[in-house]
């Protein structure tokens, strides 16, 4: 994601270039265009990425059908959709800040519905780490040695399946978080530079590139929640 | 192999062929070399012929650009995917009917385990590194292993399958030829991977018999099983006789091979692999209508015994019919009562591997935390 | 020599090798080799980072060799030699194989051949060679501290439960590597889409482009999915939890989906670029556009899109169900055409050109014959009644090989040669180059033909020991070990005499061959923007023109005749050096 550590290089080219044309493009377009689609490629490669563990948790949840209904009764569907509207509504903050780089509203704009996002994101992060706690203190934490239910496993359930629900919940939830944490990372030299008022309808690149993959983590989410909170759960069990 | 004439292929570099399987194959590959040698030595001579005949003469020199021509394209792809059909549905149906087990056959129980493959004869005989078997008889392998995957391979019968830890998977065999061949692990498993290997030992049907004799006191597998499972106290619960009381858990008279409801819906063709579960991971498949109580045998069990039950239960309301399932195995007797099983120390050395060999039941493994895999010992 | 020491003094002394200002002496000094931005110097960069992991690899090639001379494992004990032979396998395919040719040729050559500055993204460019150190030094350090005994196959659960080497380490290894070779699929997509040349349209790519293309998208959609599977060995290792683990109800073979998954595509990933570039060194040595074009073109996108859907034909006997198997081993037949094609039209765009015996082409010969070979006998591993008999064995062994190192290395080392002149503007001895060649061609043939037959007679692979009683494996074996060292020596060569035409050899003129690329279109070595005006092109590829109209110069090669601009370079506009 340094397309736009690419863009701030200062460059000569062939026309009176913008500041921020980088010296091997012949012209903003052409860079606008790259960073672009530097940024989808990548997102493909992120589907891969999660898709292996997509794949994992496929081929179990038809393994073992029961464990994984009974199991997801341990997480809380109201929380989560609670933190699906967070994350719904920071990309509807982050789609309202690359709109005000690209119609070249003001620096405090385009700060403002980034500082949004942020806080969104935090607010989700927050809930999430709330949510491993609860894991913990029910004994959920799926690592050898600490893998100790304290709700009595049902009938037809072995505790290997059970733990491999977790394990496939943790790893799909906290890899997804890291995207948020490093997408945290990103927009904090973003909102530097727009403070600075680096932005304007010629050049926002970042915004937009970084807009997409806010989104991208937002559409990862929004896989995660049906399959992990509600797919196979049933409700009048209490939770 | 039956509907299929066996071809008369010899090709050479190449094992003997021990089974009816192995012509098969080598005609094949004798077919796929024919195919290899044409295509190779067509382009090698062209390209030698090419490289003669236009060779640059002088620096200047520009040939006429040719950019392509449909037709030729469409040949060189056409044709060679006709061949490569031919290949596929060659291949495939040797394929299928390699991994489609007969029903009849001489059942023989391969364990693998680091590094080391252990045999267990429906009539009771087992073996470490070495297993015999009559000629032309078929022998179908059910193989699991105690540890990580193996391979179990025979290069003169031209068989290979995996044993993967958890379940059974099955090969088969029908040796046509006397004699002792090689038997490989070639699934990598560890330090001493290149010593797991031993023989087959091909014999004429009385040199088997006399073979067969010639082992003291063995007990049939399933007998060694009946064993086992009064010392478990599976009896406990489970009615084995004919008309007996239905215990706590499902009685396994004649169970084998029928349909089990279960817990929860549906139900389940009772094989060696749902008794496999049934006695580790018993609240993994319920049987419909019963209490969640029994308890798992895991790593209370070896592999071996597990296969063990397995015959038992598997005997079980078998044994009138007159061992069906063995039957077509010369010198296979039915289930009874005998004495002690083979004590490791009498069981023939293993002439590669290591022969520390643990036998009976072992004490429950110190799975690490979380239940880990039995077997870890040399984890650090 | 200049008795002078001061850093201006030495860098005064370092333009002086070079007729012209060009990337290499345009700076000087350490740090401006390790914080370039130019691809060009990053290439260098790379270059020299896998002939080190080559030359490991290779090391430890030879001390399998030497333990195979005997039957018994006399050498080294069973556990030592497990490491070696993990230690070639992980050197090789992770870190000398899937980078060598986009990283070194396509890093230095996608630019200039599609008429660009840079790639699309100079910074990441640097970072994946960062990344690809900061792997290859993880992954280096485990073996140093007493290695992995796996296989590079790492196959579950003997890596996640049994073996107490170090695994997880060489796993981080790999798993960071990974990123370097999405980065770079990730600037050559992007560079091929957005930075062409005005004129230099789809079908005037030239050919190693479109298979830098096919790789990329293959590193792009393929490797991301090791990474995860790698990442989940590593926390199953360290955390125990269940996912692969049959214990806790996990699924060993699982892990081999999806291990192959990406580790089939990657053989494309290996050998789709070698043949970008034969597809380049036999229309420069032949003179003659390549036969069929778009077929060459359109059946690296085949390889690389089939590529994915095969993976399961390394299965057939793991327990995968038999209709699987099936299906993968049709498509395993279907995905085989497109290289024939290829084959089919490199040797057609012989007929009637005019065949140099200049020591690319002697490589780009030897790789179309090998590469035939190594794809027939592909053949035989997706036929699937056979491949019970000969998966896991040496027949596998010997197969990889002939695609890996008849295929792959000998492209590589042809493209070395092919583009070396413009790379360092020397010119490589041509009668070393040859004899070179020619050594590497009967030693690899020696080592790896024995192979297939050692495979078909049930030798199975990853052995330290094999049967005494039987002599002819032992024969096959000492033919095998032979052919490797006159290989080893066959290699060792190249390497000698690289060096020493770095600064001996004589100096190479802008178009050497002469070929049409747009590369050869700027002076050897080119300058640090590689064109100084944008070119712009009018040509269809490899449309050669008469010799005297071939030799297209820039200002500034050593062979320039005076004057301005040549006839043949319509459309380049030859510049004043800045």
């Amino acid at each position: 994601m340094s397309t736009h550590a690419e863009a701030i290089e200062h460059g000569h080219g062939p026309e009176a270039a913008h500041e921020a044309l980088a010296h091997h493009f012949d012209n903003m377009e052409q860079q606008r265009e790259a960073g672009a689609l530097g940024m989808w490629v990548f997102i493909a490669q992120e589907v891969m990425f999660f898709g292996g563990l997509f794949l994992a948790y496929l081929v179990y949840r038809m393994q073992y059908p029961r464990a994984f209904m009974a199991a997801s009764n341990h997480l809380d569907w109201k929380i989560g959709t609670f933190n699906t509207a967070v994350l719904i509504a920071s990309s509807l903050t982050m789609a309202l800040a690359v709109w005000a780089t690209q119609v070249g509203r003001s620096r405090k704009v385009q700060v403002g519905f980034m500082a949004a996002t942020v806080l969104l994101g935090l607010v989700f992060l927050g809930v999430k780490a709330f949510e491993y706690h609860d894991k913990y203190v029910d004994g959920l934490i799926p690592i050898a040695g600490w893998f100790n239910p304290h709700d009595p496993i049902p009938a037809g359930v072995t505790t290997g399946q059970y733990q491999m629900f977790f394990w496939l919940y943790f790893a799909m939830t906290g890899l997804h978080a890291l995207h948020m944490i490093i997408g945290v990372g990103i927009i904090a030299p973003i909102m530097w530079m727009a403070w600075r008022g680096r932005f304007s309808p010629e050049y926002h690149g970042p915004v937009e590139n970084f807009g997409l993959y806010w989104h991208f983590v937002d559409i990862i989410w929004i896989f995660l929640f049906p399959l992990l909170y509600l797919l196979g759960a049933h409700f009048k069990g209490g939770h | 192999m039956q509907s299929i004439p066996i071809p008369k292929v010899v090709v050479p570099f190449a094992p003997e062929q021990a089974s009816t399987f192995a012509p098969h194959v080598d005609a094949l590959y004798a077919y796929l070399i024919a195919l290899t040698a044409l295509f190779t030595l067509g382009i090698t001579a062209a390209i030698i012929f090419f490289a003669v005949k236009y060779r640059r003469r002088q620096a200047g020199e520009l040939p006429r650009p040719v950019h392509g021509s449909m037709v030729l394209e469409l040949t060189w792809t056409v044709i060679p995917l006709l061949i490569s059909m031919t290949i596929f549905v060659w291949s495939a149906s040797i394929f299928f009917k390699a991994y489609r087990a007969p029903r009849e056959a001489m059942e023989v129980y391969v364990v693998g385990k680091q590094w080391m493959w252990k045999f267990q004869h429906q009539t009771g005989q087992r073996e470490i590194n070495e297993l015999h078997v009559p000629v032309g008889a078929r022998v179908k392998l059910t193989m699991t292993t105690e540890d990580v995957i193996h391979s179990f391979y025979v290069p003169a019968f031209r068989i290979k399958q995996d044993v993967v830890p958890g379940r059974y998977l099955q090969t088969w065999f029908e040796a046509t030829k006397a004699g002792k061949y090689y038997l490989f692990c070639t699934e990598y498993c560890g330090t001493n991977h290149s010593g797991m290997g031993g023989y087959v030992y091909v014999m004429e049907p009385a040199a088997y018999q006399q073979w067969l004799a010639g082992g003291t006191g063995t007990e049939s597998a399933a007998s060694q099983g009946q064993k086992l499972f009064q010392e478990r106290g599976c009896a406990s619960c489970h009615q084995v006789e004919p008309a007996g009381q239905q215990g706590r858990g499902p009685s396994l008279y004649g169970i084998f091979g029928k349909q089990q409801a279960i817990e929860g819906g549906g139900s389940v063709t009772v094989d060696e692999s749902y008794i496999r579960e049934s006695i580790l991971n018993p609240q993994a498949r319920l049987a419909a209508g019963f209490q969640n109580i029994m308890p798992t045998y895991q790593g209370q069990l070896s592999e071996e015994q597990v296969l063990q039950l397995v015959a038992y239960i598997r005997s079980l309301g078998q044994a009138e019919a007159g061992a069906a399932a063995a039957g077509s195995a010369p010198g296979t007797t039915t289930t009874g009562p005998t004495t002690g099983g083979v004590p490791p120390q009498q069981q023939r050395a293993n002439p590669i591997g290591p022969t520390s060999e643990r036998q009976g039941s072992p004490a429950p493994q110190a799975a690490p935390a979380g239940g880990a895999n039995a077997g870890n010992a040399n984890r650090p | 020599m200049s008795t002078q020491t001061t850093p201006e003094a030495r860098a005064q002394e370092w333009r002086g090798r070079f007729p012209t200002v060009n990337y290499l002496n345009a700076d000087y000094g350490i740090k401006s080799w390790l914080l370039t931005k130019d691809h060009k110097r990053i290439g260098i960069l790379y270059l020299i980072s896998v002939t080190f992991f080559f030359a490991i690899g290779g090391a430890y090639a030879a001390a399998i060799r030497l333990e195979l001379l005997t039957p018994l494992g006399d050498l080294m004990q069973s556990h030592t030699y497990n490491k070696v032979f993990t230690h070639h396998g992980i050197m090789m395919v992770f870190f000398f194989l899937i980078p060598s040719i986009p990283t070194t040729l396509g890093n230095f050559l996608v630019p200039m051949m599609i008429g660009a500055k840079d790639l699309a993204f100079p910074r990441i460019n640097l970072l994946s060679w960062y990344i690809y150190m900061v792997g290859g030094a993880l992954t280096f350090a485990a073996l140093l501290f007493g290695g992995v005994d796996t296989g590079w196959t790492f196959y579950v659960p003997y890596s996640t439960n049994f073996s107490n080497t170090y695994v997880t380490l060489a796993g981080l290894g790999i798993f960071i590597n990974g990123f370097s070779s999405i980065l770079t699929g990730l600037n050559f997509i992007v560079t091929v889409h957005t930075m062409r040349a005005p004129g230099m349209t789809w079908f005037r790519l030239p050919l190693f482009i479109w298979s830098h293309y096919a790789t990329s998208l293959v590193m792009i959609l393929g490797t991301p999915v090791i990474a995860i599977t790698i990442l989940l060995l590593a926390l199953e290792r360290v955390a125990h939890v269940g996912i692969f683990d049959p214990a806790l109800g996990g699924d060993p073979v699982l892990f081999q989906h999806m291990f192959w998954f990406y580790s089939h595509p990657a053989v494309y990933i290996m050998v789709l670029p070698g043949m970008g570039v034969i597809s380049e060194i036999v229309a420069t040595h032949t003179r003659k556009p390549i036969f069929g074009y778009s077929f060459v073109a359109f059946s690296s996108l085949a390889i690389a899109v089939f590529g994915f859907l095969v993976w399961g034909h390394h299965l057939f006997v793991s327990s995968q169900s038999v209709y699987a198997g099936m299906i993968f081993s049709l498509i395993s037949f279907v995905v085989a055409i497109p290289s024939a094609v290829k084959v089919f039209n490199w040797t057609a765009t012989m007929y009637k050109g005019s065949l140099s015996y200049d020591t690319p082409m002697l490589y780009a010969y030897a790789f179309i014959g090998l590469f035939t070979i190594g794809g027939m006998t592909g053949l035989f591993l997706a036929a699937l009644g056979l491949d019970i008999h000969v998966h896991d064995t040496y027949f596998v062994v010997a197969h990889f090989h002939y695609v890996m190192v008849g295929g792959q290395v000998l492209a590589f080392l042809g493209g070395l040669h092919n583009w070396w002149p413009k790379m360092t503007g020397r010119m490589y001895p041509e009668g070393w180059a040859r004899f070179a060649a020619l050594v590497i061609f009967v030693g690899f043939n020696l080592t790896f033909f024995p192979q297939f037959l050692l495979g078909y007679m049930g030798m199975p692979r990853r052995y330290h020991a094999y049967p005494p009683g039987e002599p002819m494996w032992q024969v096959l074996h000492v033919m095998s070990t032979g052919g490797a060292s006159i290989l080893g020596i066959g290699l060792l060569i190249p390497g000698v005499y690289f060096i020493w035409s770095m600064r001996y050899g004589r100096f190479a003129p802008a178009n050497p061959w002469p070929a049409t690329g747009l590369e050869w279109r700027t002076p050897s070595p080119p300058p640090t923007e590689n064109f100084a005006v944008t070119p712009v092109v009018t040509w269809e590829a490899y449309e050669y023109r008469p010799v005297e109209e071939m030799e297209v110069v820039g200002p500034g090669a050593p062979d320039a005749p005076a004057g301005g601009q040549h006839p043949a370079n319509r459309g380049v506009e030859t510049e004043e050096q800045p």
